[in-house]
């Protein structure tokens, strides 16, 4: 026999055993698939890749600790490429062709909206991990990032408590900065504080002039910032450059965490506030746990978010409602999920409230030279989320189990 | 802050506008405007000079570090825009409309490689100690006036650029090749003039010149592969507005453009005042279609 003709042989020989062990692991039917549906490109790619990451890590341990239901989950990684006609596709995709049990996915709220409609009309069950404006209540989507009452108004619970009357509200030109100014506006002057002045910007705008000579005449005690991207360095800067850095006029804002920090260089951002619902230096052994993981997989110079941490609860929290549910059976999964009762996976006591919304704790924190934020004050338990804001949509309710 | 003071301070930064679009929209001018070729890539070259600052910044101390990134920025992107103009540009002469689709296809090169080499998440240029602090006025009529040293620098800098151009191309020899090549190509060739180094040269300038925006432009906004794509519409803007081949009229569409931005929001906010300024652009393109300051030019009116 020559070298050529054994080496057909050989490799016919792998090919037989290779469709063997696929067919012996369909027989056994011993897998679970699920979607993990991010932008892996474009420039949502900076903050949603770091989610998807925590999310393979969450699955990654639950298979090495003997999978759900004695099923071995398999993730199916789509990429939203940070458009949101894309994540529709990919969402209809994954249910439809994949025939994925649930998602794990999404960040911008238009990428959420995209998604809406494709779970609700092919019944799937979204899991999305970033804080968000409210306004929306989807039997399919479990909702674990922040509701406005559990980050941007224990923000102003915070400012209050400070003494800080005076506030300028500064955004992106989108939903998110809009809603969540709408419903700061009302509060502020609900409390009998006052408002000096709303203004925003488009996406990636990088011209602040204007808008520091207009805080520099408002004379504001605090700003309230919701810029998203960017914008954030270029606002930073120019303020900075105006004599008015974060430790002169105080700075809340709503998208800057550990990463954004990391990126923008700590010293233009240092001494401004923050607030979210984890950070990487809350003291509690299940996030400590969470850090070392991440890090001995993804490097040891990586930081981790809050929405991460959202990302890895997510999956944890479906596999527990899984095996209570004894099932993957998407209606018995969201009943179960709702029941689960109180656990620490990452961020503290959390657990889903009957709105299909996470009860969490709401932090502020202030940034650190070194990149982290040290906490300086917490909610004195875990806060219902309230989808509709009772002070902005009065009557509005949202019930789904 | 008095009333007073609120004005001038949108005066100041209406001025200050008007010089990063100045600077923004030079090198296009040139390379636009003189030569007809529509660079898509010229936000691109801002983000090289940004880049090279940074570069800069990481291996010399920080005081003098900010004085070399700037030479840095205009040298090296001078240089690539020479290769660029040399592989790519010199061949699509005469056909604008290749010319906008390969310079596009470069720019998006350009962006992925930024972002393998530096990373999607931007680099951080921060201002020399000599350049931050303000000027405050304390008391008087402009009580609580403050004017960012920063922002002062850039507007000498956007002037002593433009005064360097006009010089080079009123004054000096290879100016008058130059001007001679945008009047009439043809007769240019017939006389002896080298045509393509003029192109290799003014395209190369004009390259610079943007490099040179980008390492200033650092100090108030961010270096991120795609932030060159926050400038070229507002630099096409102005070079359109301003006329074609006219640096004079550049001069004026960024002032005109920057004082009206900075009046509207005096009243309103940036998006809606962008709103209004591209509604004003509109409305007086109707009624000069050829910018501020029309040039006969056989070369123009060739193509």
């Amino acid at each position: 026999m020559n070298d050529k003709s054994r080496g057909a042989l050989i490799i016919i020989g792998i090919s037989v055993l290779i469709v063997l062990l696929i067919s012996r692991v369909r027989a056994q039917d011993s897998t679970v698939k699920v979607g993990v549906l991010h932008s892996l490109t474009g420039t949502m790619a900076i903050s949603e890749v770091t989610v998807k990451n925590a999310t393979m890590l969450a699955i990654d341990q639950i298979n090495a600790a003997g999978g759900v239901n004695g099923k071995q989950i398999v993730p199916i990684v789509e990429d939203g490429a940070s458009e949101p006609a894309i994540f529709a596709q990919k969402a209809q995709k994954l249910v439809q062709e994949d025939k994925v049990v649930t998602v794990f996915g999404g960040w911008t709220s238009a990428s959420r909206k995209a998604m809406l409609p494709v779970f609700e009309r092919f019944h799937g069950l979204l899991w999305y991990p970033v804080q968000f404006e409210g306004n929306e209540c989807s039997p399919d989507i479990m909702y674990s990032g922040a509701q406005p009452n559990q980050q941007i108004l224990p923000a102003l619970d915070w400012a209050k408590q400070k003494g800080y009357t005076r506030y300028f509200l500064l955004g992106s030109d989108y939903v998110f900065p809009r809603t969540a100014n709408l419903i700061l506006k009302k509060h502020i002057i609900h409390d009998g504080l006052t408002v000096v002045d709303e203004e925003y910007v488009p996406l990636g705008g990088t011209d602040f002039s204007a808008i520091v000579n207009k805080i520099q005449a408002a004379k504001p005690d605090i700003i309230f910032n919701t810029l998203n991207g960017d914008s954030n360095v270029s606002f930073f800067k120019q303020m900075a450059a105006a004599g008015l850095p974060p430790a002169k006029l105080p700075v809340m804002s709503f998208s800057i965490a550990e990463p954004e920090a990391k990126a923008m260089g700590p010293s233009i951002v240092e001494g401004s506030f923050a607030a979210w619902n984890y950070f990487q230096s809350l003291d509690d052994p299940a996030s400590k746990k969470f850090v070392a993981a991440y890090k001995s997989r993804f490097g040891q110079d990586s930081v981790v978010d809050d929405p991460m941490a959202h990302g890895y609860l997510d999956v944890y929290v479906w596999a527990a409602a899984a095996e209570k549910a004894r099932s993957f059976d998407i209606d018995k999964v969201r009943k179960a999920a709702v029941t689960l009762g109180w656990k620490d996976v990452v961020m503290g006591k959390t657990k889903f409230a009957s709105n299909q919304s996470l009860y969490q704790t709401a932090y502020v924190g202030e940034l650190q030279p070194d990149g982290q934020f040290r906490i300086l004050w917490n909610s004195s338990a875990p806060i219902f989320p309230e989808p509709y804001d009772p002070l902005t949509f009065p009557g509005k309710k949202c019930l789904i189990h | 802050m008095t009333e007073f003071a609120l004005l001038t301070g949108q005066a100041f930064n209406g001025i200050s506008l008007a010089s990063i679009l100045l600077l923004v929209a030079l090198g296009l001018a040139l390379s636009f405007g003189l030569m007809g070729v529509i660079n898509m890539a010229h936000g691109e070259l801002l983000m090289i000079g940004g880049y090279l600052t940074y570069m800069m910044l990481q291996v010399l101390p920080h005081g003098i570090g900010y004085l070399f990134g700037m030479v840095a920025a205009f040298a090296g992107t001078g240089i690539f825009g020479a290769i660029l103009e040399m592989t790519l540009i010199r061949r699509l002469y005469g056909r604008p409309l290749d010319t906008l689709l390969a310079t596009w296809g470069v720019s998006l090169i350009m962006q992925q490689g930024a972002r393998s080499i530096f990373g999607p998440i931007g680099d951080e240029v921060t201002a020399p100690k000599w350049l931050t602090g303000s000027l405050n006025v304390s008391s008087g009529a402009l009580m609580g006036l403050s004017l960012p040293v920063v922002r002062m620098f850039i507007i000498l800098l956007s002037a002593a650029v433009f005064g360097l151009i006009v010089f080079i191309i009123l004054r000096t020899r290879v100016g008058l090749l130059v001007q001679a090549v945008h009047q009439d190509r043809d007769m240019a060739e017939a006389l002896g003039i080298n045509t393509r180094r003029v192109d290799l040269a003014v395209f190369a300038l004009g390259s610079a010149v943007a490099g040179l925006t980008g390492s200033a432009l650092a100090l108030i906004a961010p270096v991120t592969p795609t932030v060159g794509q926050n400038y070229i519409v507002y630099a096409f803007l102005v070079v359109i507005l301003g006329g074609l081949g006219s640096l004079l009229g550049t001069l004026f569409a960024a002032l005109l453009v920057g004082i009206f931005s900075a009046g509207c929001q005096i009243f309103t906010g940036v998006s809606t005042s962008d709103v209004l300024l591209l509604l004003f652009v509109i409305a007086f393109i109707q009624f000069r279609p050829r910018g501020i300051i029309t040039i006969s030019s056989r070369s123009l009116e060739g193509s």
